[in-house]
């Protein structure tokens, strides 16, 4: 890359020095190839992901554990048809929301508070690069989340319809969602503050948009705000493709893009790196 | 060789808030030197490390690091520049050598993790996470992530900030291996031996400003010369030995029966002293001569303690 060569020359450096070096720490600077950064970043950020306990049980456990209770003992009226089908796309919502929004939030919150995002910044990786690795590793722990889950739900007689490439959609504009939001809270609250708000909003939204209770139950005023949620979009618009077979469902992936836009636009302007 | 100033600081301003932290501070950093930026909590250290790091934009003066300037050309310096932050750094739950080793991978041509990790002595504590490591470990590690990338120029914070004396050493031995291969290292102290055994360059700087700057010998010799002091009565009539002393050399009761003599002490000197002892009846207790430190030249410039 751009590093000095000047003193790049093996063997010994003795510029200034008055003792004789070993060379073994010889100045030979340079950054490696950009693709290699961010794959090493990306393959960091994802071991960081998996090995955090507290980070499974929200994007494993409980989506797992409300998949398999909620399908199988009749707790809340889903409506006509499967529960698992009303379920299932609503509890894949939920673990990309779990992942892109409340584990990002948190993990990037404390990498904050620890200097690790200070640290990094005077690596040779770029930041658009780290943020790149940021969401590979999101990306990644969705693949698996949603092919454990699908799993689960396909055990228990989820017989999904429609247009896989919509639902990609859907997943992608909700993971860019909730990777604004993560990342707007992460760079402006305190860690402990974003720790305690992130797992707050997660328990209220998993509530309140549709994710194991259907829309209909609350009051219409009520329902007309929940459904400009990007939860409420996002599961309501897998709803529609993955039950009901809907090509493409505009409504909800307009109101996903608006909620992108904005939450990324506004992590971009007020993110504290340190 | 291209830039003899390897860091050049002018008039340098940084304020936060109401508070100024740094107010007009020069500083310049040979090639192959080891500089101490030396000086009391609160003195601006980090700000002007961090400022030279490119996290900080100066409020007003220049910096220049490798000739570039260190927040519009940070993409770069980056690789040519190794940082040591003060604390932290680290992913909670990362392992020690899996931190090192990611490192050594943003890099093209890192130097050997293993034998770095052996070199620190690292290595018992390797597949350690990082929150379970000691506060020694923790430098430790940092320090090796600073140089794991062959850095050309590498600034430490406090880089034995709460090391046992042992690591304290070891890493005192690694700053003067990469002096010796050629790196350029600027570190940040409030140890007045680690800027003596380790600097060729010493810039104190207290409230935002550098008071004093030079080799160590330099400002040891600047400030007043070495001292002898001695205990004895109170009130000795100090007029037969002024007269009795070369020229240069000053005698004067510190407090009531502690006695200074401060110019250059050598045996003749001594000789005098002790021999208007004799004559005067004076038992001199506690007699010492002192080398004059940094501790003393920082005393002097500021009236305050060097202390952590």
């Amino acid at each position: 890359m751009s590093g000095g060569t000047e003193k790049a020359s093996g063997g010994t450096g003795t510029s200034g020095g008055a003792g004789t070096g070993t060379g073994a720490f010889a100045p030979r600077p340079g950054a490696a190839p950009v693709g290699r950064m961010i794959a090493a970043q990306a393959a960091l950020e994802t071991r960081m992901l998996l090995r955090n306990g507290e980070q499974l049980l929200l994007t494993v456990v409980i989506p797992t554990l409300l998949l398999v209770l909620f399908s199988t003992v009749d707790i809340v009226d889903t409506g006509s048809g499967e529960p698992v089908d009303f379920l299932a796309p609503g509890v894949l919502a939920l673990a990309v929301m779990s992942t892109a929004f409340t584990g990002q939030a948190i993990a990037t919150g404390f990498e904050r508070r620890y200097g690790v995002l200070k640290r990094l910044g005077a690596s040779p990786l770029p930041r658009w690069g780290l943020m790149t690795a940021k969401t590979l590793a999101v990306l990644v722990t969705e693949v698996l989340q949603v092919l454990l889950l699908a799993a689960i739900a396909l055990a228990l007689g989820w017989s999904p319809h429609g247009n896989p490439l919509a639902v990609l959609l859907l997943l992608g504009l909700g993971t860019a969602a909730f990777s604004g939001l993560g990342l707007l809270m992460a760079g402006t609250l305190r860690a402990e503050a974003t720790l305690a708000a992130a797992n707050l909003v997660f328990l209220l939204l998993l509530v309140g948009g549709g994710v194991i209770v259907p829309l209909e139950k609350f009051p219409g005023g009520v329902r007309a705000v929940l459904e400009l949620l990007p939860i409420s979009a996002l599961s309501d618009g897998l709803r529609e493709v993955l039950r009901q077979g809907a090509a493409l469902p505009l409504g909800a992936l307009a109101v996903l893009a608006v909620w992108a836009v904005l939450s990324l636009g506004a992590a971009a302007r007020f993110f504290r790196w340190e | 060789m291209r830039y003899e100033s390897v860091v050049q600081v002018r008039g340098l301003v940084k304020r936060y808030g109401s508070k100024t932290a740094v107010d007009g501070l020069d500083l310049d950093v040979r090639a192959g030197t080891v500089t101490a930026v030396l000086g009391p909590n609160g003195a601006g250290k980090t700000t002007t490390v961090e400022t030279c790091e490119g996290y900080r934009r100066p409020d007003a003066g220049t910096v220049r690091v490798l000739g570039l300037d260190p927040v519009a050309d940070a993409a770069r310096l980056r690789p040519r520049v190794g940082v040591m932050l003060q604390s932290g750094g680290v992913y909670s739950g990362a392992r020690a050598e899996e931190m090192l080793r990611h490192m050594a991978r943003l890099h093209a041509h890192p130097l050997d993790v293993d034998a770095l990790i052996e070199r620190l002595g690292l290595g018992s504590c390797g597949r350690t996470s990082y929150r379970r490591l000691s506060g020694g470990q923790q430098q430790r590690l940092a320090l090796a992530m600073a140089v794991v990338g062959r850095p050309e120029l590498v600034f430490l914070d406090e880089p034995t900030a709460g090391l046992d004396p042992q690591a304290r050493r070891a890493t005192w031995e690694l700053v003067r291996e990469l002096r010796a291969d050629g790196v350029t290292t600027v570190l940040t102290t409030h140890f007045m031996d680690e800027a003596e055994q380790l600097a060729d360059q010493v810039a104190i700087i207290d409230a935002g400003r550098v008071i004093a700057q030079g080799s160590p010998e330099e400002l040891c010799r600047g400030g007043a010369e070495n001292t002898l002091r001695f205990t004895g009565r109170p009130g000795l009539d100090l007029g037969a030995l002024l007269t009795a002393l070369p020229d240069g050399t000053a005698a004067a009761e510190l407090s009531p029966g502690v006695y200074r003599v401060s110019g250059t002490i050598d045996p003749q000197l001594l000789a005098t002293v002790t021999s208007w002892c004799a004559q005067a009846g004076v038992m001199p207790d506690a007699l010492s001569v002192e080398r004059h430190t940094l501790e003393d030249v920082f005393l002097e410039l500021t009236g305050k303690e060097l202390r952590s």
